[in-house]
This record gives structure tokens, sequence and C-alpha cells, in this order.
């Protein structure tokens, strides 16, 4: 009889397979991913070294010694012990981050504009008692500049109703909008020395939302040559909310990784970050392999830095808010070993 | 259970999964231990919002709910029932 | 990675597969990708080229305790506390600014409040 293996599901519950449970999964998983973004599938070879991982009763596993990455944070601790300041402080000191990320609490550019004053001052204040690399980071957050929240008509509303040209327009101008927020905010940030400005969960709001972010990077980069700009995903492909917006003639809705990495680095990012969503019913051999194989091919044609988001519910971490150390590490492990990444 | 009983661990985690009601592997998994905690008012992260609301017991008022459900004397809860039972009702 | 339970997923990534910070060279390679857009490979090796070590030495917190220490480029409390006289933070920023030759926006704008001269071209 085959030995049962403790793994996790993706939304964190422990299970125990066997080993050839678990290699059906990777290989149902890969072949999942492969026919949704029509990438080519895990090799034999990668399947087995998953195997590896995942097959193990171990607590805990690591990359090998001298493969270590970078690891950058959309925004440092949860604000809920000591001030904003310490947050960035106890990521340095404590838990080793590589690089360091204040964030306003409404986690979005439209509120943090608001508060501007404020934000330069902390941020002033963090970067005389930090050293490791510390920037500003928010969502683009389309959905804020609809009514009730801002001027826009609301497109969720409209699409609905078949009103389909209005809410195309309400969208085109809710881009303008919030590019220039966020180019608002990167400009008084570099004033008060950040390192990078973070576009995160770019595309939330599908592909207005997307291209508000690169519209607003393309500004920023000019206006700013040495900035670091990283973008992070919202999601493993962009939503067609509009469907007919384009970018550099690149039509945004149903963008895998790969071309979105493309247009970002045309805009001028330092970073990118793909977001591939976890599967709560699947285990997270299965949703591990699915990551991969969405991201890899973005991996080996990146021109710019990859750090694949590994946070809560992507990158094959469970969809949990305490996210099992057990299941993080093989994720951590195997998007390292498989991808060859820059980050995470 | 090992700091204030002398518990060696096999038995502490048995008395305590016993009083929890989960299996001893449980103990050790925050996807289980969430609800445990949330549903006992045991404390947990605060991650405000999203794992501690704010009508869950957190830091003292955990403890009194700990020394309850573990049937175990805490001490900073003693010495705070002490205190703060000097007044009477009628003087609040 | 976003916010969240800081155990279980940065302590837990931090320990898979994280360079370690200021424990080690991650902030100084991070810093290359980052500003630079580097990729891992490249931003390795030239820090590595930089400190004068190699690119292994860069995630072993033995060898870069001494490097971060004779270079001024700030280390941890609990190394730092012994040795009161050295470089930490917004100072330590300055140094390696310097030794890895790059403009850090914060120390620039600290320059020119303060009426010193930068060292790189604007």
């Amino acid at each position: 009889m085959e030995a049962k293996i403790r793994t996790r599901m993706g939304d964190g519950a422990l299970v125990e397979m066997t080993p050839a449970q678990i290699r059906a999964d990777l290989e149902a998983g890969t072949l999942a991913a492969a026919k949704r973004s029509k990438s080519a599938e895990l090799t034999s070879a990668e399947l087995d070294h998953l195997s590896e991982i995942f097959c193990s009763n171990s607590r805990f596993t690591g990359v090998d010694i001298g493969d270590e990455v970078v690891l950058s944070y959309d925004g440092c601790g949860s604000q809920d012990l000591g001030t904003r300041i310490n947050d960035l402080q106890y990521y340095e000191q404590y838990l080793c981050a590589d690089s360091l990320e204040l964030y306003h609490h409404d986690y979005s550019y439209k509120p943090a504009k608001a508060v501007m004053a404020f934000e330069q001052d902390v941020m002033r204040q963090a970067q005389f008692v930090t050293t490791a690399p510390l920037g500003y980071g928010a969502m683009p957050d389309l959905g804020l500049y609809t009514v009730p929240d801002g001027p826009v008509p609301n497109w969720s509303q409209l699409l609905p109703l078949g009103r389909i040209a209005e809410s195309r327009a309400a969208q085109e101008e809710a881009v303008e909008l919030a590019a220039d927020d966020i180019v608002y905010v990167a400009d008084e940030m570099v004033e008060a020395g950040i390192e990078f400005i973070d576009l995160d969960t770019a595309g939330a709001a599908g592909d207005a939302d997307f291209l508000a972010a690169l519209k607003a990077i393309e500004r920023i980069r000019a206006r700013h040559p040495d900035l670091g700009i990283q973008i992070g995903m919202a999601g493993e492909f962009v939503l067609g909310m509009h469907g007919e917006l384009e970018y550099d003639g690149v039509r945004l809705a149903g963008l895998w990784p790969l071309d979105q990495m493309k247009l970002a680095a045309k805009a001028g990012v330092t970073i990118y970050g793909p977001a591939i969503n976890t599967n709560t019913g699947k285990s997270i051999a299965w949703n591990v392999a699915r990551t991969l194989t969405i991201a890899k091919p973005c991996c080996e044609a990146a021109t710019v830095p990859v750090h694949l988001n590994g946070g809560m519910g992507v990158g094959g971490v469970p969809m949990h808010v305490l996210p099992a150390g057990d299941a993080t590490c093989r994720a951590s492990r195997a998007a390292v070993d498989i991808l060859r990444l820059d980050g995470l | 259970m090992q700091i204030t009983r002398g518990m060696r661990l096999t038995e502490a985690k048995t008395y305590v999964a016993g009083k929890l009601g989960v299996s001893v592997l449980d103990l050790s998994d925050p996807t289980v231990m969430l609800d445990v905690r949330k549903e006992l008012g045991l404390g947990g992260i605060l991650e405000s919002g999203e794992i501690t609301d704010i009508d869950d017991p957190m830091g003292i008022e955990a403890k009194f709910n700990i020394a309850a459900v573990l049937d175990v004397p805490v001490n900073c809860v003693e010495r705070f029932r002490a205190k703060a039972g000097r007044r009477r009702p009628a003087q609040i | 990675m976003g916010t969240g339970d800081p155990l279980g997923m940065e302590g837990a990534h931090t320990q898979a597969s994280g360079m370690g910070g200021m424990r080690t060279a991650g902030d100084l390679v991070a810093r290359m990708q980052m500003t630079r857009r580097m990729r891992l490979k490249e931003a390795k090796a030239y820090v590595a080229d930089k400190l004068g070590c190699t690119p292994r030495d860069l995630s072993d917190p033995s060898a870069m305790e001494q490097i971060r220490i004779e270079k001024g480029l700030g280390t941890l409390p609990f190394t730092s506390s012994v040795r009161p006289g050295e470089a930490g933070m917004i100072e330590a920023k300055f140094n390696i600014s310097q030794v890895l030759d790059i403009p850090i926006n914060s120390v620039e704008r600290f320059k020119e409040r303060v009426g010193l001269a930068s060292s790189f071209a604007v």
C-alpha cells in the first residue's frame, strides 16, 4: 500500500494523498493550464522535480543554497502594531525583507492622493531609519472613480442593462482620471525620497484598469528616468470589461502574463509581477503546476525582472488568511526551481 | 500547559486538543485553529478585519477565555479580577 | 507578495527562497533590480563585483556580516548594537550609493537639503 503524504488543498485544508495521486494532480494542473493559456505543459523532468517537492511529509523545504531570490512586498505589515514606520523596520530587521513598501491603509491611489502631505512626511522619516530599498504602493482601483465613490458613471451597472457604449465611455474617462492620480502620487513620493513606486493589482477592474496603469507608468518613466517602477497584476488574464482598449496597438482584453509583461516592459517598468489565482477546490500540487505552466513563457521571455506574486490565494499559495508554512514554502521553492525567477 | 503545569509535550498536546475538541494534529494547523480560536474567543493575529474583528476577544480578554477553556488559572486574569472587583457595581 | 499573515507568507518565503535582506545582501541585489532593471543573475554579479565577493557569498550571512561592517552598509541591530560607531539607516545608504555606484533618491535629496554635492550627474 502506498504511503500517505500530508499535503494541502487550495483552501488550506490538510489532506492525505498518495504519491500517485499527487503526481496525477501535477499532470492535471499543467494540462489544464496549457489548454487554457495555450502554453506548453511542464516537462517530465519538471514534473519529477515537483513530485519530489510535494511527495514529502517534511514540514518545510527550500531552494538550494545559492539559488535564493529577491523578495518584494505589496505593503509591509498590517498597521496593527506600532507605527507604519515600525512596520517597515520590523520587515527589514526581523523578517529580512529585501525591499520595503509604505502604503496608505486605504490602499488605492485615489484616497492616497488626498493625504499626500502626510504620506510624504512618513516616507521622509522612514527613509532616515531604514536601509533596504523603500518605495510606495497602491492600487489603480478603477472602480473608485465610479458613482457613488467617484464622478464617472458605473459601468458595472450599465453593462447588465446593455448600455455598452456608455459603459465604454465611462471606463475611458476613468482611465485618464486614474492615470493622473497615479502620476501625481508618484511625483509627490519621489519628492519624499522613494526608490520605487508600485502599482498593485493592475487590471483588477479589467482592461481599462490595466490601461490606466500602463499610461501612468509611461508618464512616470518619462518624468523620472531613474525611479524603480513595479507592477503587480490582479489576475492571470486581463478581463475585457471594455473589450476594445489597446496599448501600443495591442488589445488588452484576454492578455496572459507573457503579453502583459511585454507591454509593462514597453511602458517602462523595472519589475513585473504576474498573479495566477489559486483554485480552492484543487490540491496545492495541482495549483502550483498550473501556476508554473502559465508563468513559464513570461519568465523565459522576460526583459525585466519577474517577481511572481506569492501571497494569499495566488502563485499556488492557499487561499486562506493564515496560509500554512508547509504549503507556502513548497510554492516558493517550486516557483524558483522551475521558473528561474528574479523574485517573489 | 508546559510552562504552568509542567506537562511534557505529548501530554500537553493531548490535554489541549481534548479541551478544544480537535485532534492533536490540528493544533499545529493554522487552517483549523483560525476557526477554533475565533469560536472559543482565544485571540489570534490582528490583521484587522481579516482575522480579528472588533468584537473578537484579544489580549487580556482572550486570556479570560483561555483560562476558562483550558481550565487553568492564568495569573494576570486572576489579578485583573481582583483589581477590577474592588468597586461595587453601584459605584461604577 | 501582499500583506497578510507574516509567518505564513513573509516568514515562509524568506526561509524557503529569500536572499535574506540585510542579514545578507538581499537589499543590495533588490536595489539593482528595482532601480536598474537588472535580472537576478546580472544583479547578483554586479553586486558581488562591487563588494569583492562571489555571488554565492551574497546569500551567506556569515560572509556578508563582515563585508557590510567593513564597507559601512548597515547591519541588523543585534549585530550593530555592539558597534555604536557603525553606519546605519540613512548613513548606510550614503555608503551603499557610493559602493554600488548608483544614485539613491533619499540620499540625493538629503544632500540637496544640507548643501552637499551630488556624486551623480543631474
